[in-house]
């Protein structure tokens, strides 16, 4: 997290360890006041319809870690998450659709004369496959399309426009492929049957709610530990000069490979908690703006911040929905006017200013002195004496 | 058989040659700029809605002069989108300038802006506009020749901000009060419009048998000719064209040597956005427009210049005709007959045969050919690429 | 054979018919440390640039311990043991110099390695000793963007004897020092020269006269002579092409 704060001194062990205990804590803490104190006080407020619309947004704050992964940590700027999104609901959707007595076939099936199963829904069947499915699949077809990608040193702009051409190839594929998942109309998921319960009721509603909650809380562990490591350096070394990193000895192909897969199955995740949460999974999940609008979730948050991109993806989009609802016009110019003043103004976003400006910005406000910023002189600092005198003995 | 591929093969010219001239401007501003602009498609979306005012305003006139109308249409979607560039170019993108993911954002951000503006602009909102700008702006100028603006340039800028918003507004409402639906409708609406094309241009010429090439897609053939000659003749032997061309392989020897790369930033931008306006225009004879008009565009103009490499005129144009044959030739299924010895690849062509799976398989080619050419059909070389 | 550390045999490299390289030969003993001059534009950064396999040679071939360097990219080229110090400094700027040298110093590059380990206590070790040894001890944990231009080129020596390479490639290691730094980073260099293949790259012939042992002159794309510093000076050729303008011959 503090990983660009130039006061964070790299403390003895001890302390970092009581630190991560907090961060522990607290992510736990919030965690459960959401699960159970927040569903509470919307409903005590009459604003029950947005318990979902919460659910939903966390899951999208799943993308934006992944997003967050890739962008902010590892500099690459991908345009076409929305396949992975829709993949992973995709995956979901059709385990669902088949939940239906023997023999039988989903009902779009023979609005387009269909008799048959076609072959790669058979193994939806299965639970635990659908369940690897919505991760893998993602993962492997963006490792796939990393590794070629970057293995021929693709990058920048270049990258960013490749995987928007995916995007729109996978759009065209599922749009147009009626007879193979029901095109442009996209899979029902809300009157289907899991576990004998239809998975629109409240009572699976409520599950997928805590699902999502509880899938939040390990997507950010995992980015936190991915992050915090090696590996998390190598990546803003990536980052900041990947060529260098080469003649360092590191091959990026493998590095950003793997990134770019684990986002992909994050990416995955939350589609399908979305999907079942909103009751439809279409093409429409491939749009070329929505995948942008998630990049500018992790710019509002600030970059390379994973709390961030959770913060980002959960305000930007209940500032679009109570705006749209309010003056549907407006929000277009809002969303553009919110690209231009993150990129130009912001572009730490909103945790990067608080790091920074909005701390100056909060001691004059209570009074206190501009904090002062110079060269550390950490010659005199006891902790870092004592660190150098155990390392050399 | 011979025909009809003769056929399609001149089908998937008139389509690479749009694909082209859409992506000129682009290739022009991604080569000296590194810039990706993402906005380029709403440009395009401008000029073609420029096209249709042009065209609205020739209609009184009767025939003989509303057949010329085209010909102004194009001056003015040049213009028109060329001023805009201008204004992006030194409103927002010179600030991002080594950031070309930060720029592609912002021109994303700029281009939802422009789709929502067409769909709601109205007398009001343009005074409005007008207003706001008058008073932020002049006050700022006003402001500016103060000695001590730089200290009080933070203060100013949230004092007026909401003064002028709040004036126009003002302003707007009551104008729209008193004047009602006259002024509160919108110019265009979400709807899409229709631009007839000239008399002249209806029609077509019969090529072989029973093909006939429409007088439209010719002129388009034509009109992309001559853009290409006219940026070529521009590049090659004016002064300004020896600038860009300076700036585009060593931005920062040319600025030692003299030449004002700001400027030479601020041309290419504007020459870049005036050709999308062209392309808009000739892109309006072919359909109607709509304010999502230019989102079908940008991702295949991307594509010719991953493919066509930076820099060079030439890339793009061999890009453009490849990908626009590729997806004729694949769309309209006109190979299988020649692969129809062997029916599982005939088959597999069967699948691909629409204009959407079309696009599948173009893709799928262009990530193939990446891997052999991962910088273009013409890269760059030399010490200074990918330092 | 196998006492040379690296063989170059008749090396050109051409960009688009410019020959940077020209049938280049050379050849170096394990153990030296080699100093390379010649006037800009000799082909000296081309040069390492194939080494670190950067550049693909058009012809001929360049042999690192008997091995050779063609089609090998650049990672394993460094895993092989060759370092390179680049002409401006390059070093992460938003890690920390301990940050920086942590990952310079990693004995496992791949992937699964990176992730799962834990730096080893030698290393640790490693990296704080050289944070010592560089000068930046008490700089160890700010971003090294806010290092000054000196202290970067040091820290990126550093990051280049913390992948314990066998042969060194030093581009300008002094441009833009001033002379007590200079002298530092020769004195740095000596140092490392005593267990270290060493290829030095510099304009500044002060700082040449005082480590160079072994000196070979590049012109264009070609060796003009090799000597010691004295031969080369008295050298007739090298004093038309290079030494003749001392005063403009530093950029």
């Amino acid at each position: 997290m503090a990983d660009t704060s130039p006061l964070n001194a790299q403390r003895p062990r001890r302390l970092r360890q009581t630190s991560l205990m907090m961060e522990v804590g607290i992510v736990i803490v919030i965690a459960l006041l959401i699960l159970f104190v927040v569903p509470l006080l919307l409903t005590a407020f009459g604003q029950e319809f947005r318990i979902n619309m919460l659910g939903r947004f966390m899951a999208l704050a799943i993308v934006a870690l992944g997003i967050d992964l890739i962008w902010g940590y590892t500099g690459m700027l991908s345009l076409g998450h929305g396949v992975f999104f829709s993949l992973g609901g995709y995956a979901f959707a059709m385990f669902l659709q088949l939940q239906l007595p023997e023999g039988e076939l989903p009902e779009f099936f023979t609005l387009y004369g269909v008799t048959e199963l076609p072959f790669f829904w058979q193994p939806f069947h299965s639970l635990p496959f659908a369940l690897a499915a919505l991760i893998l699949i993602p993962a492997l077809v963006a490792a796939l399309l990393g590794y070629l990608v970057f293995r021929n040193r693709i990058r920048g702009v270049y990258f960013s426009i490749l995987t928007q051409a995916s995007l729109i190839v996978f759009f065209h594929f599922f749009n147009s492929q009626q007879e193979l998942i029901n095109g442009t109309n996209g899979l029902k998921t809300d009157t289907a049957k899991i576990f004998d319960v239809y998975a629109g009721s409240d009572q699976a509603q409520s599950v997928f709610y805590t699902l999502t909650v509880v899938g939040l809380v390990l997507a950010y562990g995992l980015c936190r530990w991915l992050t915090s490591g090696r590996l998390g350096k190598l990546l803003i070394a990536i980052r900041d000069d990947e060529s260098r990193v080469r003649f360092s000895g590191y091959n990026p192909t493998g590095y950003k490979v793997l990134v770019f897969a684990v986002s992909a199955g994050l990416a995955g995740i939350a589609g399908a908690l979305y999907t079942v949460q909103s009751g439809i999974i279409s093409p429409k999940t491939m749009d070329i703006a929505f995948s942008i609008e998630m990049v500018i979730w992790v710019a509002v948050g600030g970059r390379a911040s994973l709390v961030g991109a959770v913060l980002g993806a959960l305000t930007v989009n209940f500032a679009k929905s109570i705006l749209s609802e309010q003056f549907p016009e407006i929000w277009l110019f809002f969303q553009g006017a919110l690209f231009l003043i993150v990129v130009t103004v912001l572009p730490g976003g909103f945790v990067g200013w608080l790091r920074t400006q909005g701390q100056d910005l909060f001691r004059s406000l209570i009074g206190r002195r501009r904090r002062l910023m110079t060269y550390p002189r950490l010659a005199e600092d006891p902790e870092v004496e004592y660190e150098r005198q155990n390392l050399r003995n | 058989m011979l025909t009809s591929l003769f056929n399609s093969f001149f089908d998937g010219i008139s389509i690479g040659s749009v694909l082209l001239l859409s992506a000129l401007g682009l290739a022009v501003v991604f080569g000296l700029m590194g810039v990706i602009n993402m906005a380029h498609g709403e440009l395009m979306m401008l000029g073609a809605y420029t096209t249709f005012v042009v065209q609205n305003a020739f209609k009184p006139l009767g025939q003989p002069w509303f057949g010329a109308y085209i010909f102004v249409a194009l001056i003015a979607a040049f213009l028109v989108t060329a001023l805009l560039g201008l204004v992006l170019e030194k409103g927002v993108i010179r600030h991002l300038y080594g950031r070309p993911l930060e720029t592609l954002l912002a021109t994303w951000g700029v281009s939802l802006i422009l789709q929502q503006f067409v769909r709601s602009v109205s007398w009001v909102m343009m005074l409005g506009l007008v207003v706001f700008c008058g008073f932020f702006f002049g006050a700022m100028t006003l402001l500016s020749r103060r000695s001590h603006f730089q200290r009080i340039r933070g203060w100013a800028i949230t004092m007026l901000l909401p003064l002028s918003a709040g004036i126009a507004w003002a302003a707007s409402s009551t104008l729209g009060q008193k004047y009602q639906l006259a002024v509160t409708k919108p110019w265009f609406g979400a709807q899409n419009v229709d631009v007839t094309a000239p008399g002249w241009l209806r029609g077509g010429i019969r090529l072989l048998g029973a093909y006939q090439m429409p007088y439209v897609r010719l002129f388009i053939l034509s009109l992309t000719i001559i853009c290409i000659l006219g940026m070529y003749v521009f590049l090659q032997r004016s002064v300004w064209g020896l600038r860009i061309r300076a700036v585009t392989q060593n931005r920062s020897m040319s600025a030692c040597l003299g030449i004002p790369t700001q400027r030479v930033d601020a041309l290419t931008f504007a020459l870049g956005s005036g050709l999308a306006g062209i392309a808009g225009c000739a892109v309006s004879l072919l359909g109607s427009v709509g304010p999502n008009t230019g989102q079908n565009y940008i991702v295949d103009t991307f594509m010719v210049v991953v493919v066509g490499g930076v820099g060079k005129l030439v890339g793009s144009i061999a890009a453009a005709m490849a990908i626009g044959i590729a997806n004729y030739l694949i769309g309209a299924n006109a190979l299988s007959p020649l692969v129809a010895w062997f029916p599982p690849l005939a088959n597999l062509l069967e699948f691909f045969a629409n204009s959407s799976m079309a696009k599948v398989l173009v893709f799928a080619l262009i990530v193939t050919f990446l891997q052999f050419r991962p910088a273009g059909m013409f890269p760059q070389k030399g010490r200074t690429v990918d330092a | 054979m196998s006492d040379k550390i690296l063989e170059i045999e008749n090396l050109t490299v051409s960009f688009d018919g410019f020959k940077a390289l020209n049938q280049l030969n050379f050849s170096m003993e394990a153990g030296e440390l080699r100093v390379i001059i010649g006037p800009n534009g000799a082909g000296k950064t081309t040069f390492l640039d194939v080494i670190t396999g950067k550049v693909q040679p058009t012809t001929g071939r360049a042999l690192f311990k008997g091995k050779n360097l063609r089609s090998k990219s650049e990672h394993r080229i460094s895993r092989l043991g060759i370092g390179r110090k680049f002409q401006t400094p390059r070093v992460y700027l938003k890690l920390t110099p301990r940050e920086n040298l942590d990952l310079s110093c990693n004995r496992h590059k791949n992937v699964w390695a990176t992730l799962l380990g834990r730096p080893a206590q030698s290393e640790r070790r490693t990296v704080a000793g050289l944070l010592d040894t560089i000068g930046l001890a008490t700089k160890s944990d700010i971003p090294a963007e806010l290092l000054s231009h000196g202290e970067k080129q040091r820290l990126e020596i550093g990051m280049l004897v913390a992948q314990s390479p066998d042969l060194l490639l030093v581009d300008e290691p002094v441009a833009g020092l001033t002379d007590e730094e200079t002298e530092n980073v020769g004195n740095l260099l000596l140092t490392l020269a005593e267990d270290h293949s060493i290829i030095v790259i510099e304009h500044d012939m002060e700082f040449v006269r005082q480590i160079a042992r072994q000196v070979t002159v590049l012109h264009q794309g070609a060796v003009l002579c090799e000597g010691s510093m004295e031969e080369v000076q008295r050298n007739p050729q090298v004093i038309e092409v290079y030494l003749g303008q001392p005063e403009d011959s530093d950029g």
